[in-house]
């Protein structure tokens, strides 16, 4: 099959999944399952033929494959829509292609497959369990299988087509469409049980939040068609285009390229979680742990900084290498900013979800403030490694909860939160496969040098801010990888070392091999994936691999960015920061017994009690922005404007006719008409208006005859008074 | 046969009326007969519609399938009707609309045959106005629809029906007084009503007109054209008519008042205002243009503010109809410019997909009415668990009104926003926070109707949908599918009939 072919037909398998199973299979798990899973497959397969024939096309980036069509139809000319890959989609496809396969396949031993219908479970709710008696005859409570487990396949089939939508567009509409279809799969995910209120409202903050970037994404998309004619990446990255919208100038202050992309940056914000539109994401871990791993940390969130990167021609437009531009000066900020502010509230944080949640904005920020300082392909390379060890902590996560879960069923303990960690301790005995793999991710996220990826890709984004002189940028990630290794040590200690904390600890059990495999496969990629990007010149190791990863993304733009030369301070820095905070984090934690508080709250005192609560931002939004929203709304719009003011003005008219009405009859018709004329002709009058009453049976011939008599009456009269 | 074929439009025009008078002679106890003909009569003129659209040549300059009769020969008045690709999509829409909401209304139990006999009445008299190319018959249609959707809001309707009947119909008709006025002018000084003969002469007309200088008569008559239009659109601040009489009015009234009447009011713009007067068009556009956007963001306010579900989506339908507004303001603006064009490509596909978006919106509110007689969502919560197949489907339209990309009104949306961003760019930026709410009024439906904590109260009463239901609004969701994916094919036919508007 031609690739171009192919690459067309890599979002269809999923999104054919998704209406099988809505229309047809719903009721039939098992083969919900086979189909969703099956068409996940496919699409890795596909995703893997074309990142394989991607990788034998020398000079990708100025023949990528690609193909377009007529959309639509305007004026004189089309917008067209098409499907492209070039080394940057190449690599995106490859990641998302494996991780979105692994997510399916878990989601079958997660949603408890093979297991007994619950005692009391409905749609709507998790599953409460079920009780199963054994050959002796004793009853025992299992985990029950979720009950709506078709329509989860279905809902993720939907999303794995817009992730794929996304990544295969050759233009930012269809880029849009896929975005907000994914959008619209998070929604319904994280609302998946949507009978518990905290996962509705968690799911409607996701929309609304994302929603906000969305619009001015909206925005600029419009700008760039107007100022372009065009939407597709060939056009509006061409060098003749770039320079004209560099030397346009826009609105305050920014050229017409450098306002497109602060619009586009902005949805970005919104879809990476990214300050100050990140409070959606800590709470969408309401929905079911392999829709966080999916949507809201290997996906879903990568595609705003995916978008980001595509985009890095337009707002670097201009720029000569040295400084930055204005639109990447906002966007280094932001993105270095939530960096080190997500970190500081993951330390605070209990539950084992919300700390990868936090850990995961705090990781976007880092390939945002990439993208920032210009260093698109190391972010693009912490993209791919971030996606790969961040899927697998989350999966790994909901392993630990499953297996909790298992705890909590068997001793009966439902007051025990099984995603608090001070509730657990010991683990790596009980769970041995999680716990290694849960070990490979967290030391990959923290950066453990040489082994883990996660180490690769963060010295790249390091060596750049140092290379280039960012220091603000550099020092700021430096402190969040401090923090990053320390609070990740403090989830792995307190979760899997030690010794249990709980009755629920002590009787958490291993997850069945659709969990554990998925780990594995993830393991693996969260090691080795790092050794394609291992500088050139790094000490010992360098030019053993040859640096693929930039040789190759790096080719994506036309003017191909220089590997930073080798410096040993960010490179002593990182490893400093990801040892230090690995260190202090088992320290701290290693001793912590049953029902202690956090031993950093007893040092950090209210600042502790701060980052607890997030620095109160929910707090801060619903007063600024949800509860105005409200009044505005229900009181002001409706009440006092619509109800009040505008219908009183009606009503208003409607008093003086009736007014004049009555004014006329009492003083004109009652003393005057009745005097001459006799009260005879009322009589006629009052009889006529009872007898018409009878045509609203229904008759209406009748009212079309009068009125197109009236009608005539009126125009005659018109037409005679003019003429006269 | 071949009668019908060489007066296609006067056929589709007046057999819904013909019918009428047919089921006027059926038993009235025969519901179920009374039902059928109905339906069956409705579906005549959709595959006529669709014999039309197949033989329209999008491609030729000027009005197709023209018939021309001496009507009122005093005045000069003809019955003249033609398409173009403007009034095919909207004749489209409303033969499309008129059976779903007749098969929607076989739940009416109370005086069938005066129920089915307005619908079709009011089908013709929502096509009369497509179809019109003489001033006068415009407006004869123009009030003729009027008088049906007033009995079905009056008769069939709601606890507060009285007000809002009297609301829509006092409102609709003291704005199309001005209307007439100015309609007679043309006639006295043109000596005709024949629109294709008036864009040519009353455009190019220049000195005085009846003592005045021609401009302001102008001027004024643009106003009362406009007014006239902007109550039937509605435009802010002229829409509370709209959700008084869309919550009393019986489901398959909301379903036909939103899909298709509140479109005659945008086209109206269309076929006359910007026509008629290109220069006061441009010259005004920005006074219309801003009052789109307050259409759009206090429609969305409003509907976020309200607790009953229908007059929720009504005031979704003043948020819609901005963008149509925006977008013509836009085009009026820029008359000429490929940004005018493509704004003015949006408003019109907006028309209809906010047609058939809203009258399925509509409909499932009226589902989900019929079964528990109440419409505040308070009064419901979780329901989703109850009626998996109804949220479904529910959840899907929602979608589709919300704009969501893949789906039908996405693309006109963002033509609009596309087409008026370059002419009234600090308006469509402030349209944006209209856009935001829509989001914020659609989750807020669905959260307090299917999400949530389950109210108990409805277990073991609250019934599935049925399958006529389903048959309602299969064709709809299949055409919110269709035209979010692949749209050409009816933008091809707007498209080609903007250019030769211009």
């Amino acid at each position: 099959m031609a690739t171009e072919t192919l690459i067309w037909l890599l979002p269809l398998p999923p999104l054919l999944a998704f209406f099988l199973i809505v229309l047809f299979t719903n009721r039939n798990k098992a083969l919900s399952h086979w189909i969703g899973v099956g068409a996940a497959a496919l699409s890795w397969l596909g995703s893997m033929i074309v990142f394989v024939r991607a990788l034998g096309v020398e000079h990708l980036g100025e023949h990528p494959f690609a193909s377009a069509i007529n959309w639509l139809p305007l004026g004189d000319t089309w917008l067209k829509i098409g499907v492209r890959i070039d080394p940057l989609s190449a690599v995106v496809l490859f990641f998302v292609g494996w991780t979105v396969f692994m997510i399916f396949l878990y989601s079958v031993g997660y949603h408890n497959y093979g297991q007994p219908e619950g005692d009391h479970d409905r749609p709507g709710l998790p599953p409460h369990g079920a009780t199963a008696t054994d050959e002796h005859g004793h009853e025992h409570a299992v985990p029950s299988v979720e009950p709506m487990y078709s329509r989860f396949f279905a809902f993720i089939g939907l999303f794995a087509f817009g992730m794929y939508t996304l990544v295969v567009s050759d233009n930012l509409l269809t880029l849009f469409v896929g975005w907000e279809i994914m959008g619209l799969c998070s929604y319904l995910l994280i609302g998946f049980w949507y009978g518990k209120k905290s996962a509705r409202d968690a799911a409607i903050k996701a929309f609304m939040t994302t929603r906000i970037g969305d619009v001015f994404m909206l925005l600029g998309i419009a700008f760039l068609y107007t100022a372009t004619g065009s939407l597709s990446y060939d056009v509006v990255f061409s060098e003749r285009v770039l320079h004209a919208l560099a030397t346009t100038p826009a609105f305050f202050g920014l050229t017409a390229a450098g306002m497109i992309g602060l619009l586009l940056f902005i949805g970005a914000v919104g879809k990476s979680a990214q300050w100050p539109l990140h409070v959606w994401l800590p709470d969408a871990m309401e929905g079911p742990t392999p829709v966080s791993a999916m949507i809201h940390a290997a996906t879903m969130v990568s595609a705003g900084v995916y978008m980001t990167i595509r985009i890095f021609p337009l707002f670097s437009a201009g720029w000569d290498g040295h400084g930055l531009t204005a639109t990447m000066s906002i966007i280094a900020f932001i993105g270095a900013f939530t960096a080190l502010f997500a970190a500081t509230i993951a330390v605070a944080q209990n539950d084992i979800k919300r700390v990868l949640a936090y850990s995961t904005i705090s990781q976007l920020g880092y390939m945002i403030a990439a993208i920032g300082i210009g260093a698109y392909v190391a972010a693009a390379f912490h993209l791919v490694t971030h996606a790969f060890f961040k899927a697998l902590l989350f999966l790994g996560s909901g392993s630990v909860i499953h297996g909790m879960e298992h705890g909590v069923l068997h001793t009966g303990d439902h007051d025990v939160d099984p995603q608090d960690m001070f509730n657990m301790g010991g683990l790596y005995k009980k769970m041995p496969v999680t716990f290694w793999t849960f070990l490979i991710g967290g030391f990959a996220l923290s950066g453990f040098p040489l082994v883990t990826a996660g180490f690769w890709s963060k010295d790249e984004i390091f060596a750049d801010a140092f290379g280039h002189g960012h220091m603000a940028v550099f020092i700021t990630l430096a402190l969040a990888a401090f923090l990053t290794a320390f609070y990740t040590m403090r989830q792995i200690t307190l979760s899997f070392l030690g010794k249990p904390r709980t009755g629920v600890a002590e009787h958490a059990q291993e997850t069945p091999w659709t969990m554990t495999v998925p780990l594995m496969v993830l393991a693996i990629f969260a090691v080795t994936f790092g050794w394609v990007g291992i500088p050139e010149h790094f000490p010992g190791l360098g030019g053993l691999l040859p640096n693929w990863f930039h040789e190759f993304v790096g080719g994506t733009l036309a003017v191909r960015p220089e590997a930073v030369a080798f410096s040993m301070a960010p490179l002593l820095t990182s490893l400093g920061v990801a040892l230090g905070g690995l260190f202090f984090g088992w320290l701290v934690y290693r001793k912590v017994q049953a029902g202690a508080v956090d031993p950093l709250k007893k040092v950090l005192g209210p600042v502790h009690t701060l980052l607890e609560n997030k620095y109160y931002f929910d707090e801060a939004y619903d007063f600024l922005f949800v509860k105005p929203a409200y009044w505005l709304a229900e009181t002001f719009t409706y009440k006092w404007i619509d109800r009040g003011l505008i219908d009183n003005i009606l009503h208003s008219f409607g008093r003086a006719a009736t007014w004049l009405g009555s004014a006329l009859r009492n003083y004109f018709d009652l003393p005057f008409i009745n005097r001459f004329v006799g009260d005879g002709s009322a009589a006629v009058v009052r009889k006529a208006g009872s007898e018409l009453r009878y045509v609203e049976t229904g008759r209406i011939q009748q009212y079309m005859i009068a009125a197109m008599s009236t009608l005539i009456v009126v125009g005659a009269l018109l037409y005679y008074f003019f003429l006269a | 046969m071949e009668f019908i074929t060489s007066h296609l439009l006067t056929s589709i025009l007046f057999f819904p009326a013909l019918a009428a008078l047919v089921i006027l002679f059926l038993p009235k106890d025969e519901v179920k007969l009374i039902r059928w003909a109905a339906l069956i009569a409705s579906l005549v003129p959709f595959g006529l519609t669709v014999l039309l659209w197949t033989n329209f040549n999008s491609g030729a300059a000027g009005f197709q399938f023209q018939e021309q009769y001496p009507w009122y020969e005093a005045i000069n008045a003809t019955f003249h009707v033609g398409v173009d690709g403007l009034s095919l999509t909207m004749v489209l829409l409303t033969t499309l609309l008129t059976p779903l909401a007749i098969l929607a209304s076989f739940s009416i139990t109370d005086r069938v045959k005066a129920y089915m006999m307005l619908f079709l009445f009011l089908e013709t008299g929502m096509l009369g106005v497509f179809l019109a190319l003489d001033l006068l018959i415009f407006f004869v249609f123009w009030e003729i629809g009027l008088v049906p959707m007033y009995f079905l809001i009056n008769q069939w309707g709601g606890a507060n029906r009285n007000y809002a009947s009297l609301k829509f119909m006092i409102y609709t008709m003291a704005g199309s007084l001005g209307l007439l006025l100015s309609i007679q002018m043309l006639g006295v000084l043109f000596q005709t009503y024949d629109l294709p003969t008036l864009y040519q002469q009353w455009t190019s007309i220049k000195g005085t007109v009846m003592g005045l200088p021609v401009d302001t008569v102008k001027t004024v008559a643009f106003w009362s054209f406009t007014v006239a239009f902007a109550i039937k659109v509605p435009i802010w601040p002229f829409h509370t008519w709209l959700p008084d009489a869309h919550t009393e009015a019986p489901t398959a009234g909301s379903m036909l008042l939103a899909g298709v009447l509140l479109k005659l009011g945008a086209y109206g713009f269309l076929r006359l205002v910007i026509p008629l007067y290109p220069v006061e068009s441009a010259r005004f556009a920005g006074v219309l243009a801003f009052l789109a956007v307050m259409s759009i963001i206090f429609g969305a306010f409003g509907a976020y503010g309200q607790d009953d579900f229908k007059r929720l989506v009504a005031y979704s339908s003043i948020n819609h109809m901005g963008f149509v507004v925006l977008g013509i303001a836009a085009a009026a603006k820029a008359a000429g410019t490929l940004d005018a064009h493509i704004a003015l490509d949006g408003a019109v596909l907006q028309m209809f997909n906010h047609g058939i978006s809203a009258a399925g919106m509509f409909f499932l509110v009226g589902v989900i009415y019929e079964r528990t007689h109440t419409r505040n969502l308070n009064d419901f919560g979780g329901l989703f668990s109850l009626v998996p197949v109804y949220g479904g489907i529910l959840i899907f339209t929602s979608m589709a009104s919300l704009g969501l990309p893949a789906l039908n009104g996405f693309v006109s949306e963002f033509l609009v926003v596309r087409g008026s961003w370059p002419i009234f760019t600090v308006y469509t930026a402030a349209g944006m926070l209209g856009l935001l709410f829509t989001g914020a009024y659609i989750l807020k439906g669905i959260k307090k109707l299917l999400h949530g904590p389950l109210n108990e109260k409805w277990v073991g009463h609250l019934t599935e949908i049925n399958t006529r239901e389903i048959i309602v609004m299969a064709p709809l969701m299949a055409l919110f599918l269709v035209l979010g994916i692949w749209p050409a094919w009816l933008l091809d036919v707007i498209n080609k009939a903007v250019t030769m508007l211009f």
